[in-house]
């Protein structure tokens, strides 16, 4: 059995202060750290954990600068067989749909029997390229999965619904499934894992063409529309009229 | 070229959902007189006369493979309708059932595609959408040219309208599907609960990433006790395995209207804001001033949870002494 895992090197951005550049299209970088793209993460553990139970291969590609390599050589470490690393330099403004286009050329006269990735991105929030892949690819796909059962022929997958429902649904192999946090544990690397992981080679590929049909404008920080009162003063100052709003309110 | 707006009526199990008239309320301020609202079902005469009223048109799709969502059935007929009537736009929700749709007949369609899209406005050939990025941190504006765009449709976002447009219900024969169907939808399930009821809760406790570690759990269930609160959590703190599923707000859990609802390290992701926003009073403790979550709570503190709550319960004590 193969499997292709998409990765996305993100920046982690939960508590940092995030500022937008010079250009206004892009986020200020230097001072961020990058990491994987939190759903990708938990694409990759189903992967090994499919490669586990079905002795199957598993193929990292990751579009993205050199830097992007952390990420590949991270998953290897954790077990994954082979990984490719398709180049961004050089391509331009480009949307979800566009990388997806890249991807595509990528997987070009391959086979795998199961293509994962994260099923939303963490920066720009989009949950586009795995089901528009497929497409491109011509196979079926489950967006939002959190339980993935692959066999010969057929996957059967759980979708998070909202309201804490699951839909049931069987697809045929190959496909594309795109992976919801929370649904399996993510393993660490082991030190042995990171130490053969250094001396695999990453294969280097040239992207496709990422026609986009879509372009960004700008972007910018919200204002904060709200009327959130803000509660001054030390902590102990803050904490006297927290609790007294919380006597008013009852809940002392 | 048409000027026609599309709209995906989303239902469930026979109900309509409620981001259904949220886009056709966005639909009617984008292209007032030409809103055509589709609705796949397996059959339309339930559903259609609750939508009617909210676009100048309702274009009826009906098969028994139309009865539970999928996107595959959806997306052929989908394509077939827009080729015939050439929208400038599809508006989809962006939903669990709206990603697994959209991008894919985006592709099928040759069109442009934005998600989780929380503006949007016509532009020269197309449409101008506002979308978020890092969890709310930053908007960005895309210009989308081609025809159609497809959009999906942020959730609980759009204030849904009243209308009485009384539009006409027309039906649409989707041809063969089914054929060739490579997905099949099974059943529907719920996630399993061990009974904590999040909804009934008049005091609330919400903990996000800012408990940082499992070990610091115990902080935040005595301070949800001292209050006589219900303890609740946003994603990341369920899927680290810290809470229960159950206990997670927001639009893949539960939606809460408690009287109070304290949020702790939550930043305010718009799926967790979705399950929210709705309390009496909301109360948010994060260290970062521009969290999200400031926008939609009544008082706010930007400092550590880790300082805060400890000062806190010591001067609830005092109080109750």
């Amino acid at each position: 059995m193969e499997i292709a895992v998409c990765l996305k090197r993100v920046p982690d951005t939960a508590e940092a202060d995030v500022k937008v550049d010079a250009s206004g299209k892009d986020i200020v970088r230097d001072k961020l750290a990058f990491t994987i793209n939190e759903a990708d993460n938990y694409a990759l553990e189903e992967a090994l954990l499919a490669k586990e139970k079905h002795n199957a291969n598993v193929t990292l590609v990751s579009v993205g600068a050199k830097e992007s390599e952390e990420v590949l050589r991270m998953g290897l470490a954790k077990g994954a067989t082979a990984a490719a690393r398709i180049d961004s330099a050089g391509l331009g403004e480009t949307d979800g749909i566009g990388i997806a286009r890249v991807l595509a050329g990528w997987f070009q006269g391959k086979t795998f029997d199961l293509i994962v990735t994260g099923a939303i991105a963490s920066d720009d929030g989009n949950s586009q390229v795995g089901p528009a892949l497929a497409e491109l690819l011509g196979l079926p796909h489950a967006a939002y999965v959190t339980k993935l059962d692959i066999q010969a022929g057929t996957a059967t997958v759980k979708r998070e619904l909202e309201g804490g429902f699951l839909e049931v649904k069987e697809l045929a192999t190959p496909c594309v499934v795109t992976i919801q946090t929370g649904g399996n544990a993510p393993r660490y690397a082991s030190i042995m894992g990171i130490k053969r992981a250094g001396a695999k080679p990453i294969e280097q590929a040239a992207p496709a063409k990422a026609e986009s049909k879509t372009q960004l404008i700008k972007v910018y920080v919200p204002e904060i529309v709200g009327a959130a009162q803000m509660v001054e003063g030390t902590v102990d100052e803050k904490a006297l009229k927290i609790a007294q709003l919380l006597k008013e309110k009852g809940a002392v | 070229m048409s000027n026609s707006i599309m709209v995906l009526v989303e239902h469930r199990q026979g109900a309509i959902r409620d981001v259904s008239f949220e886009m056709l309320t966005a639909a009617r301020k984008l292209g007032a007189g030409n809103v055509e609202a589709v609705l796949m079902a397996e059959s339309c005469d339930l559903l259609a006369p609750a939508i009617a009223p909210h676009a100048n048109k309702v274009v009826c799709v009906s098969g028994p493979i139309f009865r539970d969502f999928n996107y595959e059935p959806y997306q052929k007929a989908l394509v077939k309708l827009a080729a015939e009537r050439k929208p400038a736009a599809i508006l989809i929700a962006n939903s669990a059932f709206g990603t697994d749709l959209g991008p894919s007949l985006a592709v099928a369609l040759n069109a442009g595609l934005v998600s989780d899209a929380v503006a949007c406005t016509k532009a020269d050939s197309g449409f101008s959408v506002s979308r978020g990025m890092y969890a709310g941190k930053l908007v960005a504006d895309w210009a989308v040219r081609s025809e159609p765009s497809v959009i999906m449709v942020r959730q609980s976002n759009f204030k849904a309208e009243p209308a009485s447009l009384g539009g006409t219900v027309e039906k649409w024969d989707a041809g063969d599907v089914v054929s060739g169907a490579k997905t099949k939808f099974l059943s529907l399930e719920e996630v399993p609960t061990t009974g904590i009821d999040i909804t009934k809760a008049t005091i609330v406790v919400g903990i996000g990433r800012g408990i940082k570690e499992a070990k610091n759990m115990p902080l935040a269930q005595e301070f949800a006790q001292d209050i006589g609160a219900v303890l609740a959590a946003s994603r990341p703190v369920v899927d680290a395995g810290w809470l229960p599923k159950e206990v997670q707000i927001g639009s893949s859990g539960k939606t809460i209207k408690p009287k109070l609802y304290i949020a702790l390290g939550i930043s305010g992701a718009f799926q967790h804001i979705a399950g929210m926003k709705g309390a009496d009073t909301i109360i948010a403790v994060n260290k970062d001033p521009k969290a999200p979550i400031f926008s939609v709570a009544h008082y706010g503190i930007v400092d550590d949870l880790h300082k805060v709550v400890p000062a806190l319960r010591t001067k609830i004590k005092e109080m109750k002494t």
